[in-house]
């Protein structure tokens, strides 16, 4: 199943910001955790398996390249 | 062999402390060694339910037990819904609901906190719960009486399977066992052989066939103690509690005012040491501080430690060799996914088994029983290692995202849905089974082809019953209309008629006719006017349609006893 990777934020300077930001004055566990999270949330917006599991790949190949 | 009557109101102790006497055999001095047609190996819940399954269809059956006792320790405890149904038929159904808590909520904790709660059974209109809690000594003990009540069983205590050799079915066929006893070894032979006989199965091993899969580096503590305190009867789930930090906790009531408590303690923990009372005591008094805030006196029914395994045989027939239940398949004990599909394994068996002791049926029959129950293991498989890897998280960024989890489900409904403390025994849908008919006219709903039958209230003659109550042993035909069609009048079933809620039912001869007076039955089936069903013995749907006649059903019986097996089909 296919999931875009065209730009498709419309502001990305704005998003990184706020990623940042999210991130700000925690530990490095609590920076996991927040991640951890994050994924989670994200993931059940999509709801699609077959995206999900596409995402998941991606990441892994792009990780492992 | 001898009727055994359980005393009135027998406790947990007294029947663990039962022995059955070895008896000498008119086998052990045969000049050869003597045929049976139907030869079981264990007599635990999974080998007692086929041999009373088949002698209820006139089989004659021996059952050999290593030992003379029933299981020591509660060991099973969570009999679900459809192992109820399955042991209405055998007789012991009611016993064992009536001794049984009977539960369907859950509830999962983290930390303190409850993060969610289930209902297993959200819906009413089902003669029995989803679950009873019940010590696996007292299903035994119910299951022996009720074995020893029928003519065509013998139990030899004692007698262990030290040999198996195959017979070439040139020299006749079957399996020769050596078998000790107490006077020494003889021989028997087993047209067909059913082992029963647990994770360890002697068959198994003699037979050089393993069975293979994962073992979960994690160890569990099982402390069955008994406690005079006001817990209600729901499944409690811990992670992380205040009283057992880092690990998980199980809380479940049986009968007598045994609660059991099951505690991860990790791999490195010792397993001798750890089912020690005064190991145990200490963990038992930390969990009654957080949850009474005092200490209960309580005594120690049963301590076990054990680690999970996942592991199935490839193949669970070989020849005239089945496996059921642990022999054949291991699961982690999280989801009541072991003696519950030990017990269906039974009753897939043992109306093909039937049938083809009574050649109505051929070989390819018996090879469904293998495809049909591997791909059962399967599913509890996969369902059990989904649990354990939540439960026992295998890396750090696997624990963190289950804590993760954890923490957006007291927040988050979608976080709940994830949350896995165990998905509780259901059967398994037998959906690509050779066995069915594939659906010709259109269904909705869940009861479709490989499905056990959903049960619903309906009232017979004006008074209230359940239609699992008047499935047969053999095939049934259910038909929903006012009237059983005369096309299927001829056909070699039983035959129920399922009344619409606004028609009248009228007796018809040859024919159970039920009210579907509230509408249940007709929303759970999809039913309209004219739709029938063909279940198997085993009260799996195999063929359904809007409209029948007796060539349908003439054809979906032979398909369903793999009358008209292709082997290329039966191999799928």
């Amino acid at each position: 199943m296919s999931f875009t990777t065209e730009p498709n934020i419309a502001s990305p300077d704005e998003f990184y910001e706020a990623l940042i930001d999210a991130h700000r004055d925690l530990s490095i566990e609590q920076s996991h955790e927040l991640n951890a999270k994050i994924v989670l949330l994200l993931a059940n917006h999509v709801g699609e398996l077959g995206v999900l599991k596409a995402v998941l790949s991606a990441a892994r190949s792009n990780t492992l390249a | 062999m001898k009727p055994i009557d359980l005393p009135p109101g027998a406790t947990g102790t007294q029947i663990q402390a039962m022995e059955f006497a070895y008896e000498h055999s008119a086998d052990q001095a045969a000049p050869v060694p003597v045929r049976h047609p139907v030869v079981i190996v264990g007599a635990g819940p999974v080998g007692l339910s086929l041999a009373i399954d088949l002698a209820q269809r006139g089989q004659k059956v021996l059952l050999l037990d290593n030992d003379n006792r029933l299981s020591t320790g509660s060991r099973a405890i969570c009999f679900a819904k459809r192992t109820l149904e399955i042991w209405d038929r055998l007789g012991v159904g009611e016993r064992c609901v009536n001794k049984g808590v009977s539960w369907n909520v859950g509830r999962v904790f983290l930390g303190d906190e409850q993060v969610y709660q289930f209902d297993l059974l959200p819906e009413a209109g089902h003669s029995r719960p989803a679950f009873v809690n019940l010590q696996q000594y007292y299903a035994e003990a119910y299951l022996l009486e009720r074995a020893s009540a029928l003519p065509n069983i013998e139990v030899r205590w004692k007698n262990a399977v030290a040999a198996l050799r195959t017979i070439a079915d040139s020299e006749g066929g079957g399996v020769l066992l050596g078998v000790d006893t107490p006077d020494g070894r003889y021989e028997l032979i087993a047209d067909y052989l059913a082992a029963c006989d647990g994770g360890r199965s002697s068959v198994r091993t003699l037979m050089g066939l393993e069975s293979k899969g994962r073992i979960f580096k994690d160890r569990f503590l099982i402390a069955d103690v008994k406690m005079a305190v006001d817990f209600p009867a729901e499944r409690w789930f811990w992670f992380d509690p205040p009283f057992h930090r880092n690990q998980s906790v199980l809380l479940h009531r049986q009968p007598d005012g045994v609660w059991r408590i099951d505690f991860q303690l990790g791999w490195d923990a010792d397993p001798e040491e750890e089912k020690k009372l005064e190991r145990i005591t200490p963990r038992v008094n930390a969990m009654m501080r957080q949850a009474l805030g005092r200490e209960v006196p309580f005594e120690l029914e049963w301590g076990s430690v054990y680690t999970f395994v996942c592991l199935r045989m490839d193949h669970f027939r070989h020849g005239r060799v089945l496996f059921a239940g642990d022999s054949a398949h291991g699961v982690s004990p999280f989801g009541a996914r072991g003696a519950n599909s030990g017990v269906q394994d039974a009753e897939n068996l043992a109306w093909k088994l039937d049938l083809v002791l009574k050649g109505r049926a051929g070989e390819a029959l018996l090879d469904s029983y293998g495809a049909e129950r591997e791909y059962a293991a399967d599913e509890n498989l996969l369902n059990s290692t989904r649990a354990t890897d939540f439960i026992t998280p295998k890396s750090e960024i696997s624990k963190l995202f289950r804590n993760s989890v954890l923490e957006l489900a007291s927040e988050y409904a979608f976080a709940r849905r994830i949350v896995n403390s165990g998905r509780l025994s259901v059967p398994a849908t037998l959906s690509h089974s050779t066995l069915n008919t594939p659906d010709r006219d259109v269904f909705q709903g869940k009861v479709v082809p490989g499905a056990s039958a959903c049960d619903a209230p309906l009232t017979l003659a004006g008074s209230d019953s359940w239609l699992m109550q008047h499935l047969g042993q053999g095939f049934d035909l259910l038909v929903y209309g006012e009237s059983m069609p005369d096309a299927v009048s001829a056909c070699p079933v039983n035959k129920l008629l399922v009344v619409p809620c606004d028609a009248v039912p009228q007796p018809q001869s040859g024919v159970v006719v039920l009210h579907d007076h509230t509408g249940t039955f007709a929303r759970r089936y999809d039913a309209r006017p004219g739709s029938a069903w063909l279940l198997r013995p085993d009260q799996h749907v195999c063929a359904r349609w809007r409209k029948v006649d007796a060539a349908d059903v003439a054809s979906a019986l032979d398909r369903a006893c793999a009358r008209d097996a292709e082997p290329a089909l039966a191999k799928d």
